[in-house]
């Protein structure tokens, strides 16, 4: 009975996992772009949150809904004077440019914040647990599923039943050509990284209100967010909720035979998944 | 000045400072020893992250596996089997280079960007992994027995020759072990470019599809060029924790220490030249003395310098310096430089 | 003259060092069709292009409507009302028959005559299949998308370039059939084509390319064989 309760433990934490990777896995597959600064994007929105919610007194999760439109703002920006200029076959101006931007962003928030560890506080709610059958979780964790599943959904819906997604798409498979059409790709990477932002938003939510957080947490959610889009499958974004439950349930199984395994055994459980799948675990046909 | 002439003049000046860097353990300050000792090091890190991302395509954001894996090397081959240090050094290159070759056969499934995702991920599998190693104590760490590093092979006679401290010349010992190291690095590299390996390399990355069809093989060149720098990375990680003389894997394994600052004073100086990373290091280590009272700004001014060279001057600093004036101090090629982009 | 639509004056373009096109001079009036033709590397790949925006040149070598167009991007180009199908079809593969056509509207401005009903009824089959991949077609059936896209913003001009390339000659034949009708909708057409008789056959005026450069240029009736040999090959017969 215990392993089911730590694989059903492994599999909320891999929604967090998921949401971490959601904003990541959209980018790539619309513009080929690994963005390197995505943990530290993350860990702004979350300081922002924490701003909003301190000065206004709001509940993190109202907090939520002004902090996202100024993260899309941030997003639209970066990739329209940054980013866009970088874009290219030449695969490494952009992984510098988003290193340095990391970086940036990282120390810019050490000294706005200082290293202290931060909390978002939902109140009661944290604590609260409810029974599923033979297991007991927590309504946080299985919020945080919860809404890494409706984003994935929603997401995908974006994708594949408005006119945006078949912009995105269409200049996902050809940018020269969906230029004839009238699309201009720059908006439509501009757009995309904007709502990629959104969703490192609300992945910023419950990064904030699991655990503790400082301004260098940043890069070590990205590691977890980058294995779970590459074995889920590159631009796959059922397949990067699948990625991420895998870390999940990896590092919770690991865990539970020695809690210094955890993370050993997440990154142990991708290089396996690798090896055995160099294409991951849902590859997009026509890549 | 003709183009020969300038290219003269740039290595008499070259060597000037080779001869100066040489005499800095005689006539200079301990500190003086211990600052380059450091600006040295991180040039052979910079130097081999150059050969890597540079010239063979291959972005590693996992080099501090590289400097872990040396030094834990070296600090076993000291404390575990009794061995003098400077056998240690030769150890941590070793096994570096033994480290990289699963790391290659793994990593170089992965395709472009995704590779610098896998060499971090395994370096943080390597780091975690150490951190059990409970005989080097464990996630604390352990340090060099006291009196290593004054015992070390050729240190007292280091001491006489320069009538100084033990500790002095255990620091100018390794001061002129990381010179040596700069100038293999830098030697092996220029003759590695300038052989047909190297053409062929550059080839690759000016177009893979060109170079493969006139007889190269991309992937071999890039991993032979993936294990060397292991090598020279870890010959470099040994080196520095001799100096350091205390090894735990968060600063063995530092992402920030032996990656991010790398690669800011590659791409800085100048990324896919030569001389690229010199230039780099000169300007990063007078920025971290200007901005010493600042704190992490300092990062952050060093952060948005790498994006501005890389938005508006791709080649760094030496690009900019040679594509103005014409100098070269290691040039690559026989023919005049191609055109920007 | 005010019935000219698009004229292009001195139009010199580059792909690097490489000179493609070397003083262009070319016309289209309202409610003609023109066909260019000229083998392989002769420019009209280039000249297509060129004034699509997707090839920088001099920024008043082409005008448009009265309009100097030479400086706009392609969407720019697009808004303007020239819509091109471009050479290899480029349907997109990861949408289906109905999203290829719709993005074709992405810009569309008011109503026009060509909407996905009418683009369908021209072409029945894709009504059938308009669920399917682009992609999964037959290649006379994607060329049909892919002029059904370039359709669907009811462009005042359509450029179709090379797109009887790698059909059967009946397959060819259907394509060409939908031609009175995009005429009737009030499209002026350029085509550019390998095909001479094909050409010759559709279009009002023709000009041949050669290297660069405009050889020879009249309406078919006007055209000797032996002319358009020597054009086109730059050798007599």
């Amino acid at each position: 009975m215990i392993w089911v309760d730590t694989i059903v433990q492994g599999i909320l934490l891999g929604g967090l996992y998921a949401l971490f990777a959601a904003g990541l896995s959209l980018v790539f597959g619309i513009m080929r772009l690994v963005n390197l600064a995505h943990g530290d994007l993350i860990v702004l929105g979350a300081f922002l949150i924490l701003v909003a919610a301190t000065a206004l007194g709001l509940h993190p999760f109202l907090a939520v809904l002004i902090a996202a439109p100024v993260m899309f703002v941030l997003g639209w920006a970066l990739q329209t004077w940054v980013l866009n200029r970088v874009l290219g076959d030449d695969i490494l101006p952009p992984l510098l440019v988003t290193f340095g931007l990391s970086v940036v962003i990282q120390n810019a928030l050490l000294e706005g914040f200082s290293a202290d560890s931060q909390k978002l506080s939902a109140g009661g709610i944290e604590a609260a647990s409810l029974a599923l059958g033979p297991v007991t979780v927590g309504v946080m964790p299985l919020l945080t599923l919860v809404s890494a599943v409706a984003v994935i959904f929603g997401l995908n819906q974006l994708f594949y039943r408005t006119a945006l997604g078949r912009a995105f798409r269409a200049t996902s498979d050809d940018a020269v050509t969906a230029g004839l059409m009238g699309i201009r790709p720059q908006n439509v990477f501009a757009i995309a990284t904007g709502i990629a932002m959104v969703v490192a938003t609300i992945a910023a939510l419950y990064l904030g209100i699991r655990a503790n957080f400082d301004p260098s947490v940043g890069p070590a959610r990205l590691i977890y967010a980058f294995e779970a889009v590459i074995i889920g499958g590159l631009g796959s974004l059922w397949g990067t909720l699948a990625g991420g439950i895998v870390i999940g349930v990896a590092q919770a199984l690991g865990a539970a035979i020695n809690p210094e395994w955890q993370i050993l055994a997440g990154h142990i459980a991708f290089v396996v998944i690798l090896l055995l799948r160099p294409r991951g675990l849902f590859p997009r046909a026509n890549d | 000045m003709s183009k020969t002439q300038k290219t003269n003049l740039m290595r008499l000046l070259g060597l000037g400072v080779v001869v100066l860097l040489a005499l800095v353990p005689v006539i200079g300050t301990r500190a003086a020893v211990q600052d380059l000792f450091m600006v040295m090091t991180m040039l052979v890190l910079a130097l081999n992250w150059n050969m890597l991302a540079g010239f063979a395509g291959l972005v590693s954001v996992g080099q501090q596996a590289f400097v872990g894996v040396g030094a834990y090397a070296m600090f076993a081959a000291v404390i575990l089997w009794g061995m003098d240090p400077l056998m240690g050094i030769l150890i941590g290159g070793l096994a570096a280079f033994a480290l990289s070759i699963p790391m290659a056969f793994f990593t170089f499934r992965l395709n472009g960007a995704y590779f610098a995702i896998g060499t971090w991920v395994v370096s943080e599998i390597v780091r975690l992994s150490l951190a059990q190693w409970k005989a080097l104590g464990g996630g604390t760490g352990t340090s060099l027995p006291k009196g290593t590093t004054k015992t070390m092979f050729g240190v007292p006679q280091i001491k006489d020759m320069l009538d100084v401290s033990s500790a002095a010349a255990a620091d100018a010992l390794t001061y002129w072990l990381a010179l040596v190291l700069v100038l293999a690095t830098l030697g092996i590299s220029y003759a590695f470019l300038r052989s047909r390996m190297g053409l062929g390399l550059q080839a690759i990355r000016d177009n893979t599809e060109a170079a493969k069809s006139v007889g190269v093989d991309p992937t071999r060149l890039k991993a032979l060029v993936f294990l060397l720098t292991a090598f020279g990375t870890g010959l470099c990680g040994a080196l520095l924790f001799i100096q350091i003389t205390r090894v735990t894997p968060e600063a063995a394994f530092s992402v920030v220490d032996w990656t991010a600052f790398v690669i800011f004073i590659t791409v800085i100086g100048g990324i896919g030249t030569l001389p690229g990373p010199i230039v780099g290091v000169i300007v990063f280590y007078a920025l971290q003395r200007l901005l010493a009272d600042y704190g992490t700004s300092y990062l952050v001014v060093l952060g948005l310098i790498g994006i501005a060279i890389m938005l508006f001057a791709r080649r760094g600093l030496w690009g900019l310096f040679s594509d103005r004036t014409g100098f070269e101090l290691l040039p690559l090629r026989k023919m005049p430089p191609a055109r920007a982009q | 003259m005010s019935d000219v639509l698009l004229s292009t004056r001195d139009l010199t373009a580059h792909y690097g060092d490489f000179q493609a096109l070397f003083g262009v001079d070319i016309e289209l009036r309202r409610g003609e069709t023109v066909a260019i033709i000229g083998a392989n590397g002769a420019g009209k790949t280039t000249l297509m292009r060129a004034i699509t925006g997707l090839l920088p040149h001099a920024p008043d070598a082409i005008r448009f409507n009265g309009e100097n167009i030479g400086a706009l991007s392609a969407p720019e180009v697009l808004e303007r009302g020239i819509s091109m199908v471009p050479e290899g079809r480029r349907l997109f593969p990861s949408l289906s028959v109905e999203e290829n056509l719709m993005i074709g509207a992405h810009k569309r401005k008011g109503n026009g005559y060509w909407t996905l009903e009418t683009v369908y009824d021209i072409v029945p089959i894709l009504r059938e299949r308009r669920h399917h991949p682009g992609t999964a077609l037959s290649g006379g059936q994607q060329q049909m998308v892919a002029i059904g896209r370039a359709l669907m913003s009811n462009p005042e001009m359509l450029l179709c370039d090379e797109i009887s390339l790698g059909l059967a000659p009946v397959v060819i034949k259907e394509i060409y059939a939908s031609f009175p009708k995009i005429k009737e909708s009030g499209a002026s057409i350029i085509v550019v084509e390998q095909d001479i008789g094909q050409a010759l056959k559709v279009a009002d005026r023709v000009y041949c390319m050669m290297e660069g450069r405009v050889t020879l240029q009249g309406t078919p009736a006007e055209l000797s064989r032996d002319d358009i040999h020597n054009a086109y090959f730059g050798v007599s017969a």
